[in-house]
This record gives C-alpha cells, structure tokens and sequence, in this order.
C-alpha cells in the first residue's frame, strides 16, 4: 500500500516533468504555469496521505462506505458543500453569470433552494432508516430485488453521466492550464480517483472533499474580495463598470434569454430541487454521521457554504466581465478571426480561471488552477464511490445474493473492483466523448435523479400505500420517459443529430418526467391488491416510527 | 416490532406531539421554501422585465436584491428548522425513547 502511493506519487512528479517538457513547444499559446503544477502535487501529495491514513482506518464494509458512521454534522456539511461544489458549478455558473449576467443567479438559486426542502423532509428519515445506499431506505418494506435494481440503475446512471462532464471538463481544464495531453489528464484523474476510493474509502473521500472545499471556498473569497476592492467595495459601482463593459449592457441585470418560456422555468426549477434530492452521491454522505441530530446540522452548515459560494461566483463572474472580456491578454485571436467578438481563451468556462490571474498574477492563478483540479478529484471520487456502493451493497449483496449472508470481506472486494472498473469505464468515456457535445449530460443526470431515484425514495418514506409494483414500473417509466425527451430534446435531436426541428420542444423535460414517476407510482400502487401489497403497506406504521425516533437505527461504530 | 409495540408507540402521548408538531413545522418551512422560490421563478416566467426595473439613477435592478434575499431565506429557513429540532424535538424523542423502554 505505502509503496503503491510511492510509485503514484513519483509517477505524479514524472508527468508533471513531461509537462514542461511538452508545453516548450507551444508556449506562445499556454505558459508553463510553475506555481500550478507545484500546488497541484501538494494537494495530491497531502491527499494521498490521507488516503494512506484512511486506509489504516477502513476496516469494515461500515468504514467504507459510510467512514464509520463517525464524521461530524460540520464536516460532514463542509464534505456535502464540496460534493455540490463542482469544478460544474465553479466554472459553469461564473462562466454563465460572466456570459449572460443575472441568468446565471437563477442557475445557483435552484441548486441551493432544495437544499432547506432536503433538510426538512428527508435528512433525518434518511439517517434514521438507512444504512449505507438511499436504496435501503427505498427497498426498507419493499421487496428488496426489484426495488434495489432499479435504483442501483437509477444510481449508475447518475454516476456515470456524472462521470463524463467531470472527465471531459478534467481533460479540457488540464490541458489547458497545464499543458498536458487530454488523454494523460483524463487517465491521471482516473488512477487518483481509484486510489483515494479503493483504499481510503467514504473516509479518504470525505477529507479529500473537505479539504477541497476549504480552497474553493478561500480561493473564491479572495478573488471577490479582490473584485470588490477595485470598485472600493461598492455593488453599484461593480455593476455600472460592468455593464459598460459587456456587449449586452443593462440587459444583463436581469434575466435573459437563458430560460426563455414558463415551462422551460418551472420545469428547470424542478429538476434543480428534486434532482439534488436524488443524487446517489449526496445521499450516501447522510450515512456517514452518528445521529439525525448531526444530519441535520449537515444540511445546515452546507446550505451556508453553498449558498456563500454562489453569492461569490456571481461576484467573481462580474469581476470577469469587467477584467476578462476586454482584456486582449486573454483573448482568443484564432477564434476571433473566425467568429469575430471577443472570445476568451478556453471558452466563457475559464472566464473564473482567466479572473484569477488578472487578479492574482501567475502565482494565483496557479493557486486556483490547481484548486480547479482538486475539485474535479474530489468530486469523481464521491461519485465513484456511490457508483460503486450500488454495485456491490445493491445489485451483488442484495440482488444477486437474493439477500442471503453476505460475507463483508468479500462485499468490500466487489465494491473496490466495482470502484476500479468504474475509474476505467470514465476514463474510456472521457476519453471517447472529448470531441462531443456534453451540454446534456449533467441535465440529463439531474433529470433521471429528479425522475427515477427522488419519487422512489420520497413516497417509500411518505406514503403508505406504496407497493413494489409501484415504485417499479412509476420509478422506470420516470427514467424511461427523462432518457427519451432528453434525446428527442432541442439539445441531443438537434444539436447532436442535426435534425431541424425538436420532436419534444422543452430543454428540461423535468416537469413531464416527475409527474409521469409520480403519476404512475401512485396508479400502479393503488391498483395493486396483491398479498404482497397488503403486507408492505402494513409494514409502514413500524417503519415511519423508525423514520420518525431513529429507534433501532444504524449508530455509529465504536473506534 | 409487533403489532402490539407499534399500538404503545402510536398511543404515547409525547409522540403523538413530536409527530404531529414535528411534521406540521418541517411541512410550513418546506412550503414557505417553495412559495419564494416558485414565485421567483413565475415572474422569470411571465414577468422578467420585473426583475430588471431600477431601483435607482445607476444600473442596479431590484432583481439583484430579490436573489440574494432568496439565498439568505434558504440558509435562515435552515438555521430556524435546526434550532428548534436538535433542541425542542431531540428533547421530545430522548423523553418518548426512555417512556418506552424496551422497545426502544
């Protein structure tokens, strides 16, 4: 073990080695960024450290999945923030608000308003019923087989579309930043995650996304402060410069023509909310706290963080609206040869990345370089390990064991290959969709979560009547029917297949998808009379005091 | 638990109280989330020429405001909900555990 992250870690410094060595040739385009490449070994350094400590830690299939069960309501909110604060939502949402300006507000308002609506309704019934996966608490009175499938399904499916906008925004960042191969990142990335997730397990992945969020959260400070400090602290100022600068003028103090009809509106906001409510990876992490009284105090501390972190990157999006887009140091000239207006190097994306050195110099924008990296790390190992949880606690100790004694030790094992074969499968994924257009995938992966996963789960806590036949066949038709106007959406039938006209008009199909989930989860529930229905419904009295006093949940292991 | 266990459960005074004031508290702050939200998203919808009125000579747009707001509800309507469960309803579920004894 110690050797192996020996080996790693000298195999870090090589490639780092190799890229100065390749970046010579092309240095008009990307300077070799020092300071980036040094902070960036120090985070891996640290963080294989911690793996190498975790993994002394990570006995039981408990420890791995859920760190033991031992990781406080702080930090586990600071890991909860750091899993939502992806490089996504860093560079995605100041990369929109430094495009469009106000639309990029409403993006972080519906990532954040569902977290108070999670924390009310669902944190502590979470920690109260479940054990390592949502699905033992959507399977808790249900029949465990189908139940357990489909959201082990409904889980890898996230995780894997998950996986490929981080992988493809890990290639397309490093390359840029760093001047490595696409390929030699994604593949870096792929062997970093497997390492902190096979070895150090829930533990490793909670402290690699604490400490994540720490820099994000500092980094993301100093550059607002930064921005602030030029307009002496002033908003109106900010703006007035900003809106002097951007081609749109005074239309970017409102919304624009991001969300441009009722239904597209109300249809984003509700895949916002309830996706956040089905994702496998923030789930999993109300396993890792001792009681409902720190699953709580989870929530509240990461809606803070979340919430912080939005207020900066709307900041930190007009920052480089005022410093970026008219700055020739960052315009792409090749592009705008072509295109014409004022393309920014690397796309609006690395508008934050660009702010940072206009505000920090070489030495920060290393800083927060290196900080982008970390946090698409952190991020894909969560989501490997989620992805890898529902394969081995799910579909093989729980469907393919048909619920029998399952050995732990060889429980573990099939969640490390699962966490080895999922590294791979997104690093063939990264790979092959490198040149494609991803713009869908993290829609489509809220759209499944909100669809398939979140109706399953809520109703199996809330309502009595549900039967196994209903939250089946409501559950599949929920993702069935998100998958299909996703691809019969403008985004893939057009954009992608180049066809004229979308066959279903709408860019979030959340609205149709939910209610669909919903509507037939509640039909094929109340129709089934069979002995089996009558049984899970009468299970429900023992289960909601379960859910409701925590009496005879899961604690927290004693070491 | 058995049928028996569940009824002493179901019959106990003090949760009766926990659920009901629990589940009344938990379903106000969701729906006040909800109604903020849902009503900022309508007027994106229907009015979004709302959001981009002035609010003085500069550039400012009450829009800005109204965001922020939104965000600091979030986070508020959280704080409020922690409060009074890990004090008055941890408190509450501590006294129903040890009523029960050896159920619980």
């Amino acid at each position: 073990m110690k050797k192996l992250l020996l080996i790693v870690s000298a195999l870090l410094f090589s490639v780092a080695a190799v890229a100065s060595g390749t970046i010579e040739g092309e240095i008009e385009k990307q300077p070799l960024n020092v300071s980036a490449i040094i902070m960036f070994i120090i985070f891996v350094s640290g963080t294989l450290g911690i793996t190498y400590w975790a993994a002394k830690r990570t006995k039981t299939a408990k420890d791995f999945y859920t760190a033991g069960g031992g990781i406080t309501g702080f930090q586990n909110g600071m890991a909860i923030a750091g899993d939502y604060m992806s490089a996504a939502s860093f560079l995605g949402i100041s990369g929109l608000v430094y495009l469009a300006g106000y639309d990029g507000l409403i993006y972080s308002i519906g990532f954040l308003v569902g977290w108070p609506v999670i924390l009310f309704l669902i944190s502590e019934r979470l920690r109260n019923l479940g054990k390592y996966t949502f699905a033992d608490v959507a399977a808790y009175r249900l029949k465990q087989a189908p139940i357990r499938t489909l959201a082990a399904f409904g889980s890898i499916a996230t995780v894997i579309l998950y996986l490929i906008a981080q992988m493809v925004g890990a290639g397309k960042l490093i390359q840029l930043l760093f001047g490595l191969p696409y390929e030699v990142a994604v593949v870096l990335v792929g062997i970093l995650m497997i390492l902190y997730v096979t070895f150090g397990g829930m533990l490793a992945t909670t402290w690699v996304q604490i400490i994540k969020a720490i820099l994000l959260l500092s980094g993301a400070t100093f550059m607002a402060i930064a921005v602030m400090s030029h307009f002496g602290f002033s908003l109106e100022a900010m703006f007035a410069a900003a809106v002097e600068a951007h081609p749109k003028h005074q239309a970017i103090m409102a919304p624009g023509g991001l969300v441009s009809d009722p239904i597209s509106a109300i249809s984003l906001g509700i895949a916002l909310m309830f996706g956040t409510a089905g994702l496998p990876h923030i789930l999993m992490r109300f396993f890792t706290v001792s009681d409902a009284k720190e699953a709580r105090k989870s929530v509240f501390y990461a809606t803070g963080f979340i919430g912080y972190f939005y207020i900066l990157t709307f900041i930190i999006g007009f920052g480089a609206i005022i410093m970026v887009l008219n700055n020739p140091e960052y315009l792409d000239l090749a592009k705008q040869a072509i295109n014409g207006g004022s393309p920014i190097l690397g796309g609006k994306n690395m508008a934050a990345i660009h702010l940072s050195h206009a505000v920090g110099g070489n030495f920060f924008l290393g800083f927060i370089s290196a900080v982008a990296f970390a946090t698409i790390l952190a991020v894909v190992s969560g989501l490997t390990l989620a992805g890898a949880s529902a394969i081995s606690h799910d579909l093989y100790a729980n469907v393919f064991n048909k619920g029998g004694e399952v050995d732990e030790a060889k429980e573990m094992r099939v969640s490390k290959y699962a966490t080895i074969a999922l590294g791979i499968i997104a690093i063939i994924l990264g790979i092959a969709f490198e040149k494609q257009n991803i713009a869908f995938v993290v829609g489509l992966a809220f759209a499944i979560a909100a669809s398939a996963n979140f109706p399953v789960l809520f109703l199996s806590m809330f309502w009595s009547k549900l039967t196994t036949r209903g939250a089946v066949l409501g559950g599949s038709l929920g993702l069935a029917t998100a998958v299909m106007l996703v691809i019969l959406g403008p985004i893939v039938w057009v954009q992608i297949f180049g066809n004229e006209t979308a066959i279903f008009p709408y860019k979030y199909p959340a609205l149709f998808s939910v209610t669909v989930a919903f509507v037939g989860i509640w039909f094929f529930s109340i129709t089934d009379n069979s002995e089996n229905a009558k049984k899970e419904r009468a299970l429900f009295e023992a289960q909601d005091i379960r859910s409701q006093t925590g009496i005879g949940a899961e604690g927290a292991s004693e070491h | 638990m058995t049928q028996e266990q569940i009824e002493q459960v179901k019959n106990n005074p003090k949760y009766q109280k926990l659920v009901t004031e629990r589940s009344k508290f938990a379903w106000t702050l969701s729906i006040i989330m909800l109604v903020v939200y849902y009503a900022f998203i309508m007027i994106i919808a229907f009015d979004p020429s709302f959001l981009g009125t002035k609010m003085g000579d500069g550039v400012m747009t009450i829009g800005i405001p109204i965001g922020i707001v939104i965000i600091f509800i979030a986070f508020i309507l959280a704080g409020i909900y922690v409060k009074r469960a890990n004090g008055e309803f941890d408190q509450l579920t501590k006294e129903v555990r040890e009523e029960l004894g050896d159920i619980a």
